[in-house]
């Protein structure tokens, strides 16, 4: 139990560092948008999401309604329902209903990622540790930008904004080089989101993660599906 | 309104997002194409996220690019996770010192 919960942690360390440079950036532009450093860090504290809450804040400082704050969140978001649902798949049996609803809390990008790269099912006291560690980068981070972003030169803080982008190179390139099946999948992820970026534009950057994300994986589990121990 | 609502709207979608699936999936799915499919999806997601959005991570492509080549280099040799991940950020540093 213990031992789960620290190499949790240890694991965490990681995307707490980097959470804890793109949440400053968070803070920095709560605080330009006309929220309180504290307000920026219970946001912070109760969404432990980058894309959402800088789109929340956006809402928030134009006076928009309720509505969008929801669709915004929800195509902005929706990506962690898939995460959810696959790493549900790898659960140990500790994971009763309330550890669920508890533990579901920290389904971040990062924490998923870590987290489906582990061999064995996932217990509550690694993912606990982990969210705690992330928790802490991205809460601290955040109250850190908001009091004081404008002290750290450009030329730090815009070379902190890779970090999280390096750590996702780190966690499909193995993968990918070992086994072609994940290669196209990787390769085809990339070239239908260079597609939106540059030529479907009109598609906001969440919902064309989601479509990119659905259509490889779709056609990878059709050409390559997997045997029964590779998806334990 | 309030910013109080604007938040708890925002903080309730976010966490019903993760907790419905994560909570109410509880069986192990038998669809060997969806079983697949959850295999990929990891692989996707992250893929999809960084490229191209790395290339415009750290306000200046030249930087991006050189980070993105140290990130790739890296992970390619299996270096731990934060060695790929801060090597990237020191490289973009590095660079902009020279633009």
């Amino acid at each position: 139990m213990a031992k789960d919960f620290s190499k949790g942690a240890l694991h965490g360390v990681p995307i707490a560092l980097g959470y804890l440079s793109v949440s400053f950036g968070f803070g920095i532009q709560a605080v330009r948008a006309g929220l309180s450093p504290l307000t920026a860090t219970i946001i912070s504290a109760l969404n432990l999401t980058s894309a959402g809450q800088a789109a929340g804040v956006n809402i928030i400082a134009a006076g928009g309604t309720l509505i969008e704050m929801i669709l915004v969140q929800l195509t902005i978001n929706i990506r962690y329902s898939l995460m959810a649902i696959s790493l549900s798949q790898k659960l140990d049996g500790k994971f009763s209903m309330p550890h669920r609803l508890a533990a579901s809390y920290g389904i971040t990008d990062e924490i998923f990622a870590v987290c489906s790269a582990q061999k064995e099912p996932l217990t509550p006291a690694y993912m606990y540790g982990m969210i705690l560690a992330a928790f802490m980068g991205w809460v601290s981070g955040t109250a850190l930008g908001a009091a004081a972003g404008e002290l750290l030169p450009y030329s730090v803080s815009s070379a902190m904004g890779i970090v999280l982008y390096g750590m996702f190179l780190a966690i499909i390139i193995p993968p990918a080089r070992k086994q072609f099946s994940v290669l196209i999948t990787v390769a085809a992820a990339a070239l239908i989101s260079i597609f939106f970026r540059y030529i479907l534009t009109a598609v906001s950057s969440g919902f064309a993660v989601i479509v990119s994300a659905i259509t490889a994986a779709g056609l990878a589990a059709a050409v390559f599906p997997v045997k029964e121990e590779e998806s334990e | 309104m309030s910013i109080a609502l604007y938040i708890g709207v925002m903080a309730g979608v976010t966490y019903l997002v993760r907790s419905v699936p994560f909570t109410f999936f509880g069986k192990k799915i038998k669809s060997r194409f969806f079983r697949s499919f959850l295999y990929y999806i990891p692989y996707a997601v992250l893929s999809a996220m960084t490229i191209p959005a790395i290339f415009y991570s750290t306000g200046n492509i030249i930087t991006a690019a050189a980070g993105t080549v140290v990130a790739l280099l890296f992970s390619y040799f299996g270096l731990p996770l934060i060695v790929v991940a801060l090597s990237a950020s020191a490289a973009a540093f590095i660079t902009g010192l020279f633009l």
